[in-house]
This record gives C-alpha cells, structure tokens and sequence, in this order.
C-alpha cells in the first residue's frame, strides 16, 4: 500500500463509492504526558457541574414555565404547525436536561409526552386531559422537588401517564406499523 | 500516555437551550478549551462553522429555522468550500435506535443521547480526536465511513459494489488516549 504523504488526502475509487482518507488533523492536540500525570479532566468538569446545580431548579422552572406557555398557545390556537412544533421542542428539552437538573421524573414524564406529539395520528383526537395531565404532573414535579417523599411519588406518577399515554398510542397506531414498532422500540438511554 | 490538549481545539456549539449551551460550555472550559462558539440554531450555527472553522461540531437535534440533522447535511457537501470533515457530535434528547441510524445516515460523527455526562461527552470527542474513521463518497451519501467494524464473520450481502473496499486506516491513538481517562 502507497504510503500517504503528510497533508494529503488520498481517494480510493471503487465501484459505487470512494473511500477517502486524509491525515488526521487533530493529531496534533494528543499530547504525551508522563504516566504519573494524575490530572483528571472528566473529574474536573464533574465537579464544575456540581458548582452550577445550585441553579438547576431555576433553570427546570424556566423550562416547565416554558411547556405551559406553549400548551396555553396550543389550548388558545389549537394545533398548527408551529404550536405543535413549540410544545414538542418545549417537552423534548425537558426530556433531555431534566435528569442533569436532578428532576428525571420530570423527564420522564416530558418523554412521555414527546411520544404523544409524535406518534399520534392526529392530535386534535388526542384527549385533551392526557396532555394537560403530562403538564400538570411536570409542574408539580418541579415545584415540589424540595419535599423529599414526593420522589417517589414523582416517578409513580411518571410511570402511570407512560403507561396511559402508551396503552392510547398502540390503539391508535395499529394499523401504522412503523409508528407501533417505534413505540415499542426499546430506549437507547437506560432507565432511571 | 496521552491526554487531549484542548487549549488547541475550536468548539462550535448549537442549541436553541440555553442553558444546555451553558452546560457544554462549562464542560469544555472544565476539559482545558478555550474557543468554544456558540449558535442558538442551525442557520447561525452554519454561517459560524464557515467563519470560525471549529474544529468539532456539537450539535443538538431539535431546533427552529433548521435543525442538527439539516446543518449536518449542509456541512457534508463534498464540493463546498468549507470543510466537509469535521467531526459533528450529535447531542440529543433522542434516544430511540432508528434516530441513531437517521443521524449517522446524514454524516453525524458520533452520537451522545442525554443526559449528558461529562464522560460521555469527553469519550466521544477522544474518539473523534483520536480514533478518525476514514470518509466514504457514494451517489447518495458523503460522511464518515459507517460501518465501525470490520468482521471476517459477517455473511450478509456486500452492498458495496467494487470488490473488497481497501481502507487506509489512519494509526489509531484510541488505546493509548484511553489511558488519559
């Protein structure tokens, strides 16, 4: 095999494709350091997110204030594209940050509704009270987060609307195959 | 053993969240990185990558204007004068299997559902950093080489046409970075 010069990118052709090689160019940022080296990046930035937790509940406030702000537009407008698209963002970020903030029932719950807005075949069907039920529960999650035997509490009542919302998408997509396999697919992300 | 110098890394960050981009931010200051810009959707965070020319790409999924997946797309275009290579992490709420294939489809590097943590995220920029796949051009797909391993034992079909696809392999510094963590 040709050995490759440094700076240049080699192309192989095939027949369908090309495989395209080029030196790598962030070599130049691993650094050898001696064994005894004890630096701990990861250990570093573990603890530089601990010093932000102190404004995570904040932060979650802002984000469920920002989910019934968009459900109140979809409940005033009904569903457009854009109100759809506003309460899936808004849900789908809790989902994400929620278990970073220290509230994964809250996250778990804005899971369960993301499936709600994605799966549905048609969201003015949906009963009204299953969406304001997610809502209502992540608010409560939130603002009751100081109290410790609502955590348990928390992730029940999480557990209960995922069943709810899950028991209406598999009657509602039996006949839409590749929604019903996605709602049954397994989460890449382990379960709390 | 080696460790990343991330004082020599450009980062260029998308998320219309606030207070994940806040979190990213903290996470690569705390990792050693200086240059880390920040774009609030994909359109910003496009006309960015041409200005800065960052040298990782962390990217959430879901944003208004247009969204990861479509800035991905708009990065990997072979002919365009910017680079088409740089490694895009794909940072998401997502976490079913088929969007894992959707993003690797459109030429996203590595994938990094949330929560994030900071292992996760510093494991996957040591694989970009360290561990490069080489990329592959065909009529309907340019982007990093999709298939991760190579196995004698696999019996399916080949769906490369050409005979047996001979890929230079850049020397894999993985194992010896592993140890930096």
């Amino acid at each position: 095999m040709k050995k490759q010069q440094p700076g240049t990118i080699e192309v192989k052709s095939f027949g369908d494709h090309h495989v395209i090689t080029q030196p790598n160019p962030l070599r130049k940022v691993l650094v050898r350091v001696p064994d005894s080296d004890l630096d701990d990046p990861v250990a570093r930035a573990e603890k530089a997110l601990e010093g932000l937790s102190g404004e995570f509940k904040n932060w979650m406030t802002v984000e469920a204030d920002r989910l019934s702000a968009a459900h109140a537009v979809v409940l005033h407008n009904g569903f457009t594209t854009e109100t759809r698209d506003e309460l899936f963002r808004a849900a789908h970020d809790i989902k994400g940050d929620a278990a970073t903030f220290g509230f994964p029932s809250a996250g778990a719950a804005a899971e369960s509704l993301c499936r709600i807005i994605e799966h549905a075949p048609d969201l003015d069907q949906v009963p009204p009270e299953l969406i304001t039920h997610h809502i209502n529960a992540i608010q409560a999650i939130v603002r009751q987060r100081t109290k410790l035997d609502t955590i348990a509490t928390a992730s029940q009542l999480s557990k209960q609307l995922r069943g709810i919302a899950d028991e209406f998408l598999v009657k509602v997509n039996r006949d839409r195959p590749e929604h019903l396999e996605a709602i049954l697919a397994p989460s890449i992300v382990p379960a709390e | 053993m080696y460790r990343i110098d991330f004082n020599k890394l450009r980062f260029l960050i998308c998320d219309d969240n606030p207070h994940m981009r806040r979190i990213l931010r903290t996470l690569l200051h705390s990792f050693g990185a200086r240059e880390a810009y920040e774009a609030e959707d994909g359109a910003t965070a496009l006309e960015m990558y041409s200005h800065y020319v960052p040298d990782i790409v962390i990217t959430d999924w879901s944003m208004p204007i247009f969204d990861g997946l479509e800035l991905a797309q708009m990065i990997r275009q072979p002919e365009s004068k910017g680079n088409p290579y740089a490694p895009i992490i794909m940072l998401t709420g997502h976490s079913e299997k088929r969007r894992v294939t959707v993003a690797r489809d459109a030429g996203v590097t590595e994938f990094l559902a949330k929560p994030i943590s900071a292992k996760g995220l510093y494991q996957r920029i040591l694989n970009v950093v360290a561990n490069p796949r080489p990329f592959i051009k065909t009529k309907t797909y340019f982007g990093p080489d999709r298939r991760r391993n190579t196995t004698n034992a696999y019996i399916g079909p080949e769906r490369r046409v050409g005979g047996e696809v001979e890929v230079m392999q850049q020397p894999s510094l993985l194992d010896k970075a592993r140890t930096a963590v």
